[in-house]
């Protein structure tokens, strides 16, 4: 499905990507920033992700962001990874001229209240403790991440490294991340909806067009040394179950061995008929469910696989038929027919992920910000074309020994 | 120069004319009942079959969940292997899941690929033959899955207030321990299947931009099989036994940094008057991001990172369940606000400014909601699952319009009163 859109780039830098889609009576106004967990100081994590938190704390000239988009019929809410940051707003066709407004007021300035802080600062701790504290095997994804990555700031979380760095956070930390990261130059703007062209760039020309450019941010971060050495972390908690997690480094998301690299996930990981689900859970009964997925990162990422262990099997005995999994990947070509399923798949969800509209509009930006929004209607090309040859010479690249780190995650019961 | 601080003008959500797109029925030689929502711009389809076979039907906990599961289990023509690559291999994801008193089997897939599809499907419910090792696998997984789950409190907390609310012996409050997985056999699972799947009551939805022959695909499918079951439970659909003990604190994980809160209280079914208008009143307390409890105990106070307050979508009986996860030294301080807020909303009569904006909200974000095939087909499932009409969903409409903060408030006064709420804390 082919996905129209329209670019421009304003006076002071923004670029503006149009989508008019008139069988819905919604709009959609999406502004990524260009910034993420990655381009945190490593004393102080966590702060991309509490700024997204204040970006709902009151702007320069409306001080309640929430009830006036309420009021409008809208909803919306935020994201952030390790890369970016990105915010949506939905509603009524009629009435986006309120999410211009608003958008553009905080992308001017923040109102920087104390208050704020201090609250989101409580709130964002109780959604670290939630998700990984007060959770089995939450804090696993930081181990992780901190055996794979010496250099890079993936090795810490989008969440924060630890409690302490957000309950740190100081205001003017707040302003000088927001003069540094949130401003035109720096940011990518989706309209998208029931709403014609012209008005969409007006609307953004009257609410986005003064705003000064600010200073393009240069990313320069450390690269991560290539690893050439397998690495083991061995680890203990008061966990039901033993688990095990492997981690290979992969290409960016913008590398040309993405496309083979997300196949390759699909074909171990994706689904009942997956190659680890049906040796390692359904023949071999060595793990109760077992998973592989990758980060799709900016930066080069990783591959990820993971399950938990079925209660009295040892770790090394499970381990062990992993590699032998990737070895089959690895020693031969696989049947077209195979692969024709991955393709499919890749097909469909991405079919289905455009049926929304805030996800063609998020994904338009997130395209862009890749170098192109006109990527996101070759992709299914780029997949469709990869051959077992492309898949098994990727394989043996990714899966070296050298290139792994593993996670022996023990029960203490 | 332009003004930012003044609003732009906006057309009041609560004034746009909102229609549900028609759902046309038809009905199959076996009498089964077929939805159809044609409409949507992307090539996908999404094919239902809602069986009266949740936990309502079961004689043991958990057949009905197990019966379900299984369905991809194995026919006499495919195993497991061969039904999920068949699937797969067309890009298509067929699911199933199981409540109380429905389980379901849903098809997502492309629109080129249906009519490969709908056959296969027909054999799971038509020949499915439950093979011991597909139990013994599925079994111990479930086993060690509910090992992980009992670890976290607000799974403890979910499974703990509706026992309360309906009683351990309703289906509603019932829930499994690892025994009781051990205990599943593949001949009551058989039996099981006969008696609500191959030989049970079904209804079809179907959504999408449809294919011409889809009547045809359907009825060449599965008009031939024997779908005629009566849709009623043989026993233990037993009457709702609430718990006489209102307070519960309950010590599940002693390091643990958050307790989980659950705050509910038995509410009828959308049959009854109030049902939507206390739709209408939960959206103030605790139904979105801008609700009492989320700006009072969220973003004024800091002490959770989400409070939510719904009505169980359940089919019998309803409840009115506020959710949270807080920090453990701030838990009772939670608690005390959600019974501040309670007689905030009986004492004082919601301003109609707050009002008006919730009402925005509810009429802006169900635009959005009806914004494609699979969602208006939901409105209709639900529709079609609770006896009810196109009608219900137009009252709704007009109850959000109309209603006052007087009738709210004497709402209020009826439903939110401490002392009828159980109140649970799991450490």
């Amino acid at each position: 499905m082919q996905i129209d859109f329209k670019k421009f780039t304003l006076g002071n830098g923004l670029r503006l990507l149009v989508h008019e889609d008139h069988s819905t009576p919604m709009a959609v106004v999406n502004v990524l920033y260009d910034v993420g967990a990655r381009d945190e100081d490593p004393s102080r994590t966590g702060f991309a992700h509490l700024f997204e938190h204040l970006m709902f704390g009151g702007s320069v000239n409306i001080r309640d962001f929430e009830n006036p988009l309420l009021m409008a019929g809208g909803e919306n809410n935020a994201f952030t990874t390790n890369d970016l940051t990105n915010y949506y707003i939905q509603l009524p066709a009629e009435n986006i001229e309120t999410a211009c407004w608003l958008d553009s007021d905080r992308m001017l300035s923040l109102a920087f209240s104390e208050k704020s802080l201090d609250v989101q600062r409580k709130v964002v701790c109780e959604e670290f403790k939630e998700h990984y504290i007060n959770r089995p095997y939450g804090d696993v994804a930081f181990k992780v991440r901190e055996l794979a990555f010496k250099a890079h700031p993936y090795r810490w979380m989008t969440i924060g490294q630890e409690l302490s760095h957000i309950e740190n956070a100081r205001l003017s930390d707040v302003k000088a991340f927001f003069k540094k990261h949130y401003c035109p130059v720096n940011a990518i703007l989706v309209i998208a909806g029931n709403i014609k062209t012209d008005r969409a760039l007006a609307l953004a020309e009257k609410w986005f067009g003064s705003i000064p450019p600010g200073e393009k941010y240069e990313r320069r971060l450390p690269v991560e040394p290539e690893q050439t050495q397998a690495r083991i972390l061995e680890a203990r908690s008061d966990v039901p179950l033993d688990a095990l997690y492997k981690a290979f480094h992969v290409g960016a998301r913008a590398d040309k061995s993405y496309h083979a690299m997300d196949l390759i996930t699909e074909l171990l990981g994706g689904g009942g008929s997956s190659r680890l689900f049906q040796s390692l859970v359904k023949e071999k009964k060595l793990f109760s469910n077992i998973e592989c997925y990758h980060f799709g990162s900016s930066d080069p990422g990783l591959l990820m696989i993971e399950g938990k262990l079925i209660k009295g099997v040892p770790m090394t005995t499970a381990d062990l038929a992993i590699r032998e999994e990737l070895d089959r990947l690895c020693s031969a070509e696989i049947a077209e027919k195979e692969l024709m399923k991955v393709k499919n798949k890749t097909e469909s969800a991405i079919l289905f992920e455009d049926m929304s509209l805030m996800n063609r509009a998020s994904n338009l930006a997130m395209y862009e910000l890749m170098g192109d929004a006109g990527l996101m209607n070759t992709e299914l090309e780029k997949y469709l074309g990869i051959t077992p040859r492309e898949v098994h010479t990727l394989a043996n690249k990714i899966f070296d020994e050298r290139n792994s780190s593993t996670l022996f995650y023990y029960s203490n019961n | 120069m332009l003004n930012r601080k003044t609003a732009p003008v906006i057309t009041d959500a609560v004034k746009f004319e909102l229609s549900l797109p028609p759902s046309r029925q038809f009905t199959l030689q076996n009498g089964v009942d077929v939805y159809m929502v044609d409409m949507g711009t992307v090539d996908t389809l999404m094919l239902n079959f809602v069986f009266y076979a949740g936990n309502n039907y079961e004689q043991r906990n958990p057949e009905a969940a197990a019966a379900n599961y299984m369905l991809k289990s194995g026919t006499s023509k495919k195993n497991a292997f061969e039904i999920n690559e068949y699937f797969e291999y067309y890009g298509a994801y067929l699911n199933r899941s199981a409540g109380h008193e429905t389980a379901e089997i849903s098809l997502h897939c492309m629109k080129k690929h249906f009519s490969e599809l709908t056959p296969v499907i027909a054999e799971l419910i038509a020949d499915s033959i439950f093979p011991d090792e597909e139990l013994e696998i599925y079994k111990r997984n479930m086993q060690q899955r509910l090992q992980v789950n009992l670890r976290k409190n607000d799974y403890v907390a979910g499974r703990l207030i509706d026992s309360y609310l309906f009683g351990k012996e309703h289906p509603y409050g019932r829930y499994s321990s690892p025994e009781d997985y051990q205990a599943l056999n593949t001949a009551s699972l058989k039996e099981f299947y006969k008696k609500y799947y191959q030989h049970g009551r079904c209804v079809i939805f179907v959504a999408g931009p449809l294919p011409e022959n889809i009547q045809q695909d359907i009825e060449k499918n599965f008009g031939h099989l024997p779908l005629t079951g009566s849709g009623r439970p043989d026993d233990r659909s037993g009457a709702i036994l609430p718990a006489t003990e209102k307070k519960y604190r309950i010590t599940n994980d002693p390091d643990s940094v958050q307790g989980a809160i659950r705050m509910a209280r038995n509410f009828p079914n959308r049959h009854h008057p109030d049902f939507q208008k206390m739709q209408v009143l939960n959206n103030v307390f605790g139904g979105f991001f801008g609700s009492r409890l989320m700006s009072n105990i969220r973003e004024d106070k800091g002490y959770t990172y989400g409070i939510h307050a719904y009505l169980a979508n359940l089919i019998q009986d309803s409840a009115l369940m506020i959710s949270t996860e807080a920090g453990r030294d701030v838990t009772e301080e939670t608690i005390a606000e959600v019974y501040k807020e309670m007689k905030r909303i009986c004492d004082e009569p919601i301003p109609e400014e707050e009002l008006l904006t919730s009402k925005n909200f509810m009429i802006g974000t169900l635009l959005g909601d009806l914004d494609g095939p699979f969602q208006v087909c939901g409105r209709w499932k639900s529709l079609v699952l609770n006896g009810l009409s196109a009608d219900y969903f137009y009252r709704g409409i007009e109850t959000i319009r109309n209603i006052k903060p007087q009738e709210l408030q004497e709402l209020a006064n009826k439903y939110l009163v401490a002392a009828d709420f159980y109140e649970l804390a799991v450490f």
